[in-house]
């Protein structure tokens, strides 16, 4: 199984980082053709505004949700959030506010508690928030009775930055509960 | 160190592979988010302007800073003299992302740099070798760029200090523990942060270039060299078609190992801006600061 993470902008190499400590073959995404060798994708944090402008522009945007459709697993954090949110790629019924605890100086960590995960040290960077959920997608976990993990069939979505914690805890969720794949625990 | 220097860092990580790009007004800072910035960094004047103008060079207005912030959603940065701890707090008030300590302002102390860990707001700051990094960083700095020699459209002092960092650090990992106690006094840093750089072979903080950087090519160039990202000042704001421009240097910065793609985007650009050669300089900024 190869993971690919989207490395148009932002902390890709985290992500990457991330699969290689879990022995998961992964691929930096920059193009159609990379991304159609990838069983699953994660998009991470950085500048939405960035990635959304080079995705529609390379035209990967479309591959992504045609690959969606057949079923390849997706893990968005922060702003990868927002690429999948419906105001964006609409892989996910959620709509989100961008930046919408202020500037850098309101960035924070707080311990959220996660369903069937345990509580983690949550890293939040001029996060975004989860202003809807539709019915059928699952929160695994609040902040302040804000949504800030959820999951709906192959797309799990973090409005906070797993990538930056130490734990990969997020990452051995998403390949075994959304992508069904065997990871050494 | 403190929380809010990590938060600092998390958000320099978020930036990464991106441009960051002057603007002095909320016109231009338009024009730099519609073209793919991942941040601008508001400024008084930009850099080949303060050189030719000459006399000091300050903070930017805070009601241009105000404006600049309300015309963006993406992170704002400001500069401030080096040493002006003042002028920092007031950027702080001010809720922008990140402050940069810059040395193509005046400085404002001839004896000491801000000391940033005293602050929740996170710092970049200029270098032009290992030393004077690891100084910036050991005073709470969360990123570090390259000095390089802003305003001239010529590349060459941001290679040669991305390049001596990065030297200086193949030269001390194979160097005896003598010589690296040696490097750290006289550089005044520490001991355990210079053993920390050796063991992971690179600046503990997300490392970007700046200071001449004027072409798509000249981004693709500093990306091939290890650079994580790219400030890019006079390079946008004085070539012939900003907008173009400023997209050219993020399609090149992003797809910097695709030479076919470079090529294409900086056709048609119009003249970049005009250069100078370092040696006819009657100024060098990236000689401020210590």
């Amino acid at each position: 199984m190869v993971v690919g993470v989207l490395a148009l902008q932002g902390d890709f190499a985290e992500h990457i980082n991330i699969l290689h400590q879990l022995d998961v073959d992964s691929l930096e995404v920059r193009t159609i053709d990379q991304l159609e060798q990838c069983d699953a994708l994660i998009i991470p944090g950085g500048e939405s505004t960035v990635m959304w402008k080079l995705l529609t522009e390379t035209g990967i945007d479309q591959v992504i949700i045609k690959k969606a459709r057949e079923g390849m697993p997706i893990l968005g954090t922060c702003a990868g959030a927002i690429v999948l949110s419906d105001s964006h790629l609409n892989l996910i019924d959620i709509t989100v506010e961008r930046n919408a605890y202020g500037s850098q100086l309101q960035s924070f960590t707080d311990r959220i508690s996660i369903e069937n995960i345990g509580e983690i040290e949550a890293i939040f960077i001029r996060a975004p928030l989860i202003t809807r959920a539709g019915d059928d997608v699952s929160i695994l976990a609040h902040h302040k009775e804000n949504p800030v993990f959820v999951h709906k069939g192959d797309i799990l979505v973090a409005t906070f930055h797993p990538e930056l914690q130490e734990s990969c805890c997020i990452h051995k969720y998403f390949l075994s509960e959304v992508a069904c794949c065997s990871i050494e625990a | 160190m403190s929380n809010q220097n990590t938060l600092g860092e998390n958000l320099a990580a978020m930036l990464k592979g991106g441009v960051i790009m002057d603007v002095v007004n909320a016109k231009q800072a338009r024009i730099a988010e519609n073209a793919g910035a991942c941040a601008v960094m508001a400024l008084e004047r930009v850099p080949s302007d303060i050189r030719r103008d000459g006399g000091v060079a300050r903070m930017s207005n805070p009601k241009l800073i105000k404006e600049i912030a309300e015309a963006v959603s993406i992170p704002v940065m400001a500069k401030v003299r080096i040493g002006h701890t003042a002028e920092a707090r007031v950027l702080e008030a001010l809720n922008v992302d990140f402050i940069d300590e810059s040395e193509v302002l005046t400085p404002a102390d001839p004896f000491d740099h801000i000391a940033k860990s005293d602050f929740k707001i996170p710092f970049v700051c200029g270098a032009t070798n290992l030393g004077e990094g690891l100084r910036r960083i050991d005073e709470g700095a969360a990123m570090i760029r390259t000095k390089g020699e802003a305003g001239t459209g010529n590349v060459v002092e941001a290679v040669r200090h991305l390049k001596m960092i990065k030297k200086q650090i193949a030269d001390l990992k194979s160097a005896s523990k003598t010589d690296r106690s040696v490097f750290a006094e006289t550089e005044r840093i520490p001991v355990e942060l210079l053993d920390r750089v050796l063991e992971i072979g690179r600046l503990p903080v997300v490392t970007f270039v700046a200071g001449g950087i004027a072409t798509p090519a000249d981004a693709a160039l500093m990306m091939s060299l290890g650079a994580e990202g790219v400030f890019v000042g006079s390079g946008i704001f004085k070539s012939e078609d900003p907008a173009k421009t400023a997209e050219a240097i993020v399609q090149a910065t992003v797809h910097f190992e695709d030479a076919a793609l470079v090529a294409k985007v900086s056709e048609g650009l119009g003249d970049a801006m005009s250069g100078q050669n370092i040696e006819e300089l009657e100024t060098t900024l990236a000689s401020r600061g210590w």
